[in-house]
């Protein structure tokens, strides 16, 4: 297997404090790769890094071998290959849910209108959403509208999805419509990176699993030895912390 | 079920009933109270006379009015330039390229300048200094550069209204269309503008209100617009009565922009938060 996304030696910090520490990894083309760990263990910001949305300090990071992270490197033709989805869904509440999606593709990447709308029409359909093309996003309940914001990054045709924590601030019984769509990405055959404290849903979708401490990738591995024998004392701990909370 | 009415609702009918009894009574008292003690000043007939005399006030209206368009062509000019002039003010200071740093210090120092001298003192600066320089005309008209002061001091105040808005725009929209392969001024252009000025029209039409009445002040440089017209009618036969006809027309404008503006500020709200509390 090729690698699609590697880090290397890649850190990030605040000020004086440190989030991310070194972190090194290689994201093998159609694989997916969680992030798990304590909040605050640098799982969004590795995601926001990835899409250049945060420049990392320190290390690089390649795509399809080639340095994304080249200070002063136009972003954008990189971030049409990266796409991503965030926690809050962050839809254009100004726009319909066909516009919301149309706008990158039309305005990036020079689509005529009626094919981008055409197109979009069929992600639409293929998530159950056709019906709510014309709807605003205030009117879709969250599953809805995270659906719809995942529809509007496969709209770029991105290489690479990035998912953070897509299902944090759903309510529990829209979780699993969201995982629904994540597991049918999956089957088509794209490289996804997810953060994410769904622990079940990362034993059984991934095919690597990392444990984030404080910045550092304390544990890397396939789900069943991670989650069954994990290594280190403090992913050993954290993952306790998981079963005791009956979270797994 | 229709018919029957729960124990809320018969206190909440009983409550409104009262409130208004409370404010009918109220008001009552006070126009009562005017009506009935104003006259009793000492001197109410002379100023009755030279306020408020019917024959003065009939006699000078429709010259007011006549006078009253040229306010209204002032606005109109005005309006659409501050408006702009505001925007891009309101860009260039939000603006995050390094490179950009003069242009953004150049606004604030703009934005404070402008905000801190009274808007009559710009117009007499502007209006007399201008076409002091010697230019010919038109360009020397005190018209054209007392609505230049009016279109500079404006802007400062509405770019201020603007910039509220493009920051009350959250960080994570940005994010979001950024992640999509958006410019940087795509993202400002589709996403961040859009949705500022939806959220900032009620204050907007606040300062259009104003913009209504501060044009008369255009009048201290000569141009014959309403207010110096009602100085004219005033001065024909030594009474007020014009300067109240002058109010009268510019209420007819104002009240119904600032209603709406209220309506709209109050849709707004109700749009944005939930329910209300008592």
């Amino acid at each position: 297997m090729t690698t699609k996304i590697s880090l290397h030696a890649v850190s990030k910090s605040y000020g004086a404090h440190i989030v991310l520490h070194g972190v090194t990894l290689a994201i093998a083309e159609g694989s997916v790769v969680t992030l798990i760990g304590p909040s605050g263990s640098g799982k969004s910001t590795l995601l926001r890094c990835i899409n250049l949305l945060e420049p990392i300090d320190d290390g690089e990071i390649y795509l399809d071998g080639e340095d994304i992270s080249v200070p002063g490197l136009d972003a954008n033709p990189v971030r049409r290959r990266i796409g991503m989805v965030f926690q809050n869904f962050n839809l254009f509440p100004h726009m319909s849910v066909i516009e919301n999606i149309i706008l990158s593709p039309t305005r990036t990447l020079g689509v005529p209108k009626a094919e981008a709308r055409l197109k979009a029409m069929e992600l639409l359909e293929r998530f159950a959403l056709a019906d709510k093309a014309d709807s605003y996003p205030d009117q879709l309940s969250g599953g809805q509208q995270q659906r719809v914001a995942i529809v509007r990054a496969l709209a770029i045709e991105p290489e690479v999805l990035l998912l953070d924590e897509i299902t944090s601030s759903l309510d529990p019984e829209l979780v699993g419509e969201v995982l629904d769509v994540v597991r049918e990405l999956k089957a088509s055959g794209m490289t996804l990176i997810l953060a994410t404290h769904e622990m079940g849903f990362a034993r059984d979708t991934s095919d690597v699993v990392c444990v984030l401490d404080s910045g550092h990738i304390i544990e890397q591995g396939p789900p069943s030895q991670v989650f069954t024998a994990p290594k280190s004392e403090r992913a050993q701990q954290f993952l306790q912390s998981i079963i005791n909370s009956g979270r797994l | 079920m229709a018919t029957t009415t729960s124990r809320r609702a018969v206190y909440e009918q009983k409550r409104k009933r009262r409130s208004i009894a409370v404010a009918t009574v109220s008001s009552l008292i006070v126009v009562t109270a005017i009506v009935l003690l104003v006259p009793r000043m000492p001197r109410w007939d002379r100023v009755r006379q030279s306020f408020f005399n019917g024959e003065r006030f009939r006699d000078s209206f429709p010259r007011l009015l006549d006078a009253f368009i040229l306010d209204i062509k002032i606005f109109a000019w005005s309006a659409p330039l501050i408006l702009i002039l505001a925007m891009v003010i309101a860009m260039a200071r939000n603006s995050r390229s390094p490179a950009l740093f003069p242009v953004r210090a150049l606004t604030i120092a703009y934005t404070d300048i402008m905000r801190g001298v009274p808007i009559i003192l710009w117009i007499y600066l502007i209006g007399f200094g201008v076409p002091g320089l010697g230019l010919d005309r038109p360009w020397n008209s005190p018209l054209l550069w007392g609505s230049v002061a009016l279109v500079l001091t404006y802007a400062s105040y509405v770019a201020e209204v603007f910039r509220a808005g493009i920051e009350s725009v959250h960080e994570s929209q940005r994010a979001a269309a950024r992640s999509l392969g958006l410019s940087n001024w795509q993202t400002m252009r589709f996403v961040v503008i859009p949705q500022a000025v939806r959220r900032v029209v009620p204050p907007l039409m606040n300062d259009l209100v104003s913009l209504q009445k501060d044009v008369a002040l255009v009048s201290l440089i000569g141009p014959i617009e309403i207010l110096r017209q009602a100085g004219i009618e005033k001065a024909k036969f030594a009474n007020f009565t014009p300067y109240i006809g002058a109010a009268v027309i510019f209420l007819s404008i104002t009240i119904p922009l600032t209603r709406t503006t209220d309506y709209m500020m109050e849709r707004e709200r109700r749009r944005t938060t939930g329910t209300r509390v008592r």
